[in-house]
């Protein structure tokens, strides 16, 4: 027996055994079939609502109110005009009250409250806030808001519902992204005699802002899809409405309405909503993606 | 000139004027304020949300609310069990048919995806967190519950010979759908931290198993999962506490009947289903017990994330003390919270 053949021999008795070597290609290929299944879904989501969405879609669908009439056939339902623009007006008005403070309180947890107990306890009960359920938030606002001011539903009241269910991503995203900025920045502003307002305000802020502008954009996108919160807040209504201090519609809340009617056209309609809801979180998140992408931090 | 910019008294050379440290003070009061104001909103929320259930405790009995059987609003009697067995049957069901899937979707994209494939497979899989509640709900009622109808049904009969599983006649809206579709919604965030607590397997770990002559496999199986069981569990019971507050989706799809379904495949209902449906036209002690749904909601939410979050955090905790220098604990479930959370 010549040498080299001997040590193939004894190389063979390390080979993987023909058992092992079968578990292995049965494990790969069942992970490799839970991706798949993973992705299934997501297929025959965008397949339907691009099929039914897109024929939906109509120039006049995107330019008059819902009429509330469902009994005559898809010209007289009307289309998602006001939907639209509630949507709109509760979120950016939800936006503009959760991004300053939460923002502030991600500065706040940052550069003052570091890791002391406050601080701490802080950062549990904004986790809490993520886990409450989105529901929760409008029967909050319902109690405060209206049986607290003995008055009714209107779009404000919604986008505080919202403000609420955005708070906590907001500030966590905000208070990573500023644990990024390097420690070395700030230093020098401070050695140059800069007070510390200065340097949260010229130094720590602008570094950190594409990175917290990403989860801003990612706290919108999930805001704008939320219906519950909506239900007794800002109720449903028909018509076009610019004063958030009246009942507003959304497309969630449309979509919701909608989804029950027997009448078809009036789903049909729904899933242009929808379609036109997931092109508007879609954008949202690419944009958010690509400010991403562009950051120096993370 | 030159004395004017000597500063004079008792202040030293180097220290500001006291209404120069003004903006200081303010902005640091001020910050702090607003942190506290967050803590005295969330207590004010729940004593307000616990005052609001209280006549339907005072007239049902804690225990009984929670435990009864028997929620009629015609008769004013209000007994949660039925939506309380909806909500943990359906969040079990999302558990039981998501996690593996989204391990599974985890694992081959940290160890198994050629890299290239990598970033847009990842990408796919979170696009499902993008999609809004309602739609799925549309999407599930509208289309994969009529398609699997028939599947359903001859599911139900093979199983007949198990009780409160099989048998029975198989309705379109049921509780089966409603898990599976919870399924696909929690998908994104198991994944999303499954991948997250994956990648921080140190490298010389996952190479020494290969180096003993593992195969791939059981690399993963000796190496991967047990290092980040606990991660995998939290990023779980993070998914289920989606589940159990999800409010939409399932009211369309569970059939809103309010009673204990008697199988698998029979409609039912569930707290945030209730909530969502019955609120708008409630009065009084209707009222009052669906506001006593949400804070039994509220509570269950608070104790499956509570858990959730300490599983994560240890998880993040371990991997430090394995390799310094990486970023602090907890910030693997924050930034996949904010990318799943979209």
């Amino acid at each position: 027996m010549s040498p080299q053949r001997a040590s193939a021999d004894r190389l063979a008795r390390f080979a993987v055994s023909p058992a092992r070597q079968r578990k292995d290609r049965l494990a790969r290929v069942g992970v490799l079939t839970g991706t798949a299944i993973a992705l299934v879904p997501l297929v025959l989501i965008v397949y339907y609502l691009l099929r039914k969405g897109l024929g939906a879609w109509s120039t006049s669908f995107f330019t008059t109110d819902p009429t509330g009439n469902t009994f005559f056939g898809s010209s007289s339902i009307g289309g998602i005009k006001s939907a639209i623009l509630g949507t709109v007006e509760i979120v950016a008005l939800a936006s503009a009250i959760a991004v300053p403070i939460g923002i502030g309180v991600a500065v706040w947890l940052v550069e003052y409250g570091k890791n002391s107990w406050f601080a701490n306890t802080v950062r549990f009960f904004v986790d809490v806030l993520t886990g409450v359920p989105s529901i929760v938030f409008g029967l909050f606002v319902y109690i405060v808001l209206v049986v607290g001011t003995g008055s009714t539903y209107a779009g404000y009241k919604g986008s505080i519902a919202l403000s609420l269910l955005m708070l906590p991503v907001v500030i966590r995203s905000a208070e990573v992204i500023l644990l990024l900025v390097p420690a070395a920045l700030r230093e020098s502003a401070l050695a140059l005699g800069a007070p510390r307002w200065r340097v949260i305000f010229s130094i720590v802020l602008p570094t950190a802002l594409p990175g917290m502008v990403t989860g801003v954009l990612l706290a919108v996108a999930r805001a704008a899809g939320e219906t519950a919160p909506l239900l007794f807040t800002a109720a449903a209504t028909l018509k076009t409405n610019f004063n958030l201090g009246g009942f507003m519609n959304s497309l969630p809340v449309q979509i919701y309405k909608d989804v029950t009617s027997p009448t078809t056209a009036v789903v049909n309609r729904a899933w242009g909503a929808a379609l036109t809801l997931v092109v508007m979180i879609l954008l949202l998140n690419l944009i958010a993606r690509l400010i991403a992408r562009r950051s120096r931090l993370a | 000139m030159e004395a004017a910019s000597i500063p004079r008294g008792d202040r030293g050379l180097l220290s500001r004027s006291p209404l120069a440290r003004l903006p200081d003070r303010a902005l640091k009061y001020g910050l702090t304020a607003l942190a506290g104001l967050i803590l005295a909103l969330i207590v004010y929320f729940f004593v307000r949300l616990v005052g609001e259930a209280r006549p339907a405790f005072a007239k049902e009995g804690v225990p009984s609310f929670v435990f009864g059987n028997d929620w009629n609003v015609g008769a004013e009697h209000f007994g949660a069990l039925p939506l309380l067995v909806g909500t943990l049957i359906t969040s079990a069901l999302a558990l039981l048919i998501g996690v593996p899937v989204a391990v599974a979707a985890a694992v081959y994209a940290t160890e198994l995806c050629p890299l290239r494939l990598r970033a847009p497979l990842t990408m796919l899989v979170e696009l499902l967190a993008a999609v809004p509640s309602v739609v799925y709900g549309l999407w599930g009622i509208f289309f994969l519950a009529p398609k699997l109808q028939g599947a359903e049904q001859w599911l139900a009969d093979r199983l007949s010979f198990i009780p409160f599983i099989g048998g029975g006649l198989v309705t379109i809206p049921n509780y089966f759908i409603t898990g599976l579709v919870l399924a696909i919604m929690i998908l994104p965030i198991v994944s999303a931290i499954s991948r997250e607590v994956m990648a921080t397997v140190p490298a010389d770990q996952k190479e020494a198993a290969l180096g003993l002559g593992a195969t791939r496999w059981e690399m993963i199986r000796l190496a991967v999962l047990p290092y980040c069981r606990s991660g995998i569990v939290g990023g779980a019971m993070l998914g289920l506490g989606r589940a159990i507050g999800e409010t939409i989706a399932v009211t369309i799809l569970i059939g809103d009947a309010p009673r204990l379904g008697h199988h698998l495949f029979a409609q039912g209902y569930s707290l945030a289903a209730a909530i969502a449906n019955e609120f708008g036209e409630a009065q009084g002690l209707h009222r009052s017990a669906l506001f006593a749904a949400g804070l039994v909601l509220f509570v269950l939410t608070l104790l499956v994330n509570g858990v959730a979050r300490l599983l994560v955090m240890r998880a993040a905790r371990g991997t430090r003390s394995g390799s310094a220098g990486e970023e602090p604990g907890g910030d693997v479930t924050l930034l996949a919270d904010a990318a799943a959370g979209a």
